[in-house]
Order: C-alpha cells, then structure tokens, then sequence
C-alpha cells in the first residue's frame, strides 16, 4: 500500500454474467485489490481461519479487516455448521439461499442453494424457490422459513410474533426459530458483502 | 465484565429462556460480539476514525427504523467526541433517507421483470458540507447498500476512492453496513421471539 498512489478500482476480465439463478457453480470477480497471497501474514492467515480461504479473492480482499474478517467468519460457521439440535441444515441453507434470492444474490444464492438441495434432496423444490422466486409453494414449513426469512430482511424490517407463530405451527421449536432468524439475518450481511465488492460469473 | 450488544439491545437477563437459547450458539454469539468490538472498538482504527465508524452506524441503523438501535450508536457517537454539528447533520441524513427495501435492477435478461426501479440517493448539498465530503460519500454508498444493494457497481466504489476512502477503508466501511444489516435482524428476531415465549 503506497501513501502516494490513490487506490484504484479492478476491471474484471472479460467473462459472461449469469442472468438467472442458479445452483451451478459461479465464479466472484472483485472490483477492488485482494490482498496478494504472498502477501498474507500470520495475522491475514489465522483471519481466514480455513488454509483454503487464501485461494479466494473474496476473502483476500475481506482480509484486508482482519479481526472484522475473523470474527465474521466463526459466527457464521456456528450459525450454520453448529451441528447441536435446532434446524436442520438444510433448512439453515433454505433460510440463507432466500434471503439471497430476495436481496438479488445471485452468487449467494447460487452457493446456498447447492448446500440446501444437496442436504435436503429437494432439488426441486430448491430449484423452484430460484425460478419462480420467495413466493414459490415448497410446502408449509419450507414456506414459513421463506416468508420468515423474507420478512426478516425487508427495510424497514417486517418480522413479527406472527411469523415465529408460524414457524411454530410448521414444527420448529424455540432453538429451531432462532436458527431461521440468525440463518436470514447473517445473510443480509454477506449479500450486501458480495453484491456491492464484485460480481458474479459463470464458469467453464 | 464487557456488555453483549445484542443482550442489551434485546434486553437478554442472564437465566431467561433467550439467555439459554443463545447459548446454544455459544460462538455465534460471542463472535458477533467479537465483530462489534472489531469495527466499533478496534485496536487499531487504521484509516476510519471512530467519529466516523459511529457516524455511519447512526446513518445505517436509522435507515432501519430502529429508534431504539439507532439511539445505542448516537450515544456511542456522543462519546467519541463528535460535534453537536456533525451529529445533527448526521440525524438529519437519516431521517432525509428513509425508504423501503430491497429494491433495484437484476442483470438484463429473464430477471428484469422482477426489476424493482428506485432512487439512488445523495445527501443533500448543506448536509454534506457539515459532513466532509468522506462522510457524505459514505452515506450515499451506504444508502444504496441498506435499500438496493443488488444495484452495486464499480462506479459506487470509485467514487468512495474519489472522496479520499482506501481500499482497505472501503471494506471496513462495508463490514460495518453488512455487520449492522445483521444485527438489526438478529434483534428484531430474537426480540419477537421473546414476545412469543
């Protein structure tokens, strides 16, 4: 990092944009500087927290705040790894692939659609949430953890006691409904992280 | 003993049902912890001032409609020493900036019938003087990443560089909107949680 060079913003390469949702697997082409991988110090390294991330250019630049980037990461691995009751994962990934899909993720949705439909077996269901969008008919309880996670990224926020009521009613316990709530919150975060530092496109 | 933001904000007493529900997230709720203290009370603030940090979750969390949240990070922002002038113009940015989300323009293609057209915003022109021009361009970056993030474009970024941000400072900043677009969501779902217990 010079003090005397402004920073300048990154041109992708040439590539092909996805136009559509997607459960295949896309690329993410930064619009600022990564951090160089032979740059990384112990610090950016224990950050990244899996050895793997340093591949990423997402991470590399997020590395850039690395206790932001640390900390970042250990929530949302317990938000949707914690293998201890609560939601299954599936549903986990359900909540983080709609809330992307209502945002306009197309990357995010594209990763956590994959994870739901793989977890769940419910290719297409899965598929119909990206094709048709958050008002798809994927059966009650799919449905509630979609309306939840809707709601609870509209701004101004929509949530209330009536969707934790019909989170309820389609089975899920208190453990289960705050599963949902950190699943579609977190995300929020991350989407906001992916749409607004690169863009998405489609591999092979 | 430091305080867990969103106990307070929630309003969490040790032994309730929330308390235990939490706890069974153990690191989900100490690293969100972890991340407020990384982006509100760093060890090195770097290149965004901690007037600046709480000028923006002011801005953020008054975009959500939050009073309550909002109120938090305009104390904070009181403590770190901000002048009556710049709390007032950043109060006023927010309140000038309310909207609903999320809207905003899909790649063109099958998508664009789901597009949702609205305002890019700008702070206006009194305010921005008040501000600094790095605040006033923050503000306009994270207005657009409240209410319609999926209109990101490089432009956006450009014109934060343009208005003295660094590249490093630029994740910071988006950390603290992705972070507060988080919290504000994990306490208005806990909290109506609690309502139902």
């Amino acid at each position: 990092m010079s003090d005397r060079i402004p920073d300048s913003i990154l041109r992708p390469p040439p590539h092909t944009a996805p136009v559509v949702f997607t459960r295949a697997l896309l690329d993410w082409l930064p619009w600022l500087e990564p951090l160089a991988v032979e740059a990384l110090t112990e610090r950016h390294r224990d950050a990244l927290v899996d050895a793997a991330r340093a591949k990423s250019a997402y991470f590399r630049l997020l590395a850039r705040d690395p206790d932001a980037l640390k900390a970042r990461t250990l929530t949302d691995k317990d938000i949707f790894y914690n293998p201890d009751a609560g939601l299954p994962r599936a549903e986990r990934e359900l909540a983080a692939a709609a809330t992307s899909r209502f945002n306009g993720c197309i990357y995010c949705a594209s990763v956590h659609s994959r994870f739901s439909a793989t977890y769940s077996k419910r290719e297409d269901d899965v598929q119909r949430l990206l094709d048709e969008g958050v008002g798809a008919d994927l059966g009650e309880r799919w449905n509630a953890i979609v309306a939840a996670a809707v709601a609870l990224s509209a701004t101004p926020i929509a949530f209330g006691p009536e969707h934790v009521k019909r989170l309820r009613r389609a089975g899920l316990d208190d453990l289960a409904i705050a599963d949902v709530i950190h699943a579609a919150a977190f995300f929020n975060w991350a989407n906001r992280l992916m749409l607004s530092l690169g863009e998405p496109a489609t591999t092979g | 003993m430091e305080t867990d933001v969103i106990d307070a904000l929630i309003g969490i007493e040790p032994g309730s049902a929330l308390d235990a529900i939490r706890n069974r997230r153990k690191q989900a709720r100490e690293q969100a912890q972890a991340s407020y203290r990384a982006l509100f009370a760093p060890e090195d603030s770097g290149g965004v001032a901690a007037i600046e940090r709480f000028a923006m979750a002011v801005f953020v969390t008054g975009l959500h409609g939050d009073a309550e949240i909002a109120a938090f990070y305009a104390a904070r922002l009181a403590e770190s020493g901000a002048a009556a002038e710049l709390r007032a113009a950043t109060d006023g940015a927010s309140a000038a900036a309310r909207g609903q989300g999320p809207y905003g323009a899909f790649p063109a293609g099958p998508l664009s019938r789901e597009d949702a057209p609205g305002p890019a915003h700008r702070v206006a022109a009194d305010l921005r003087r008040a501000l600094g021009p790095r605040l006033a361009a923050a503000f306009d970056h994270l207005h657009m990443l409240v209410f319609h993030p999926r209109d990101a474009a490089p432009p956006a970024l450009q014109a934060l560089l343009d208005a003295g941000w660094s590249t490093t400072d630029i994740v910071t900043l988006s950390q603290i909107a992705g972070f507060l677009s988080f919290q504000v969501r994990a306490v208005a779902g806990l909290r109506a949680l609690a309502a139902t217990i």
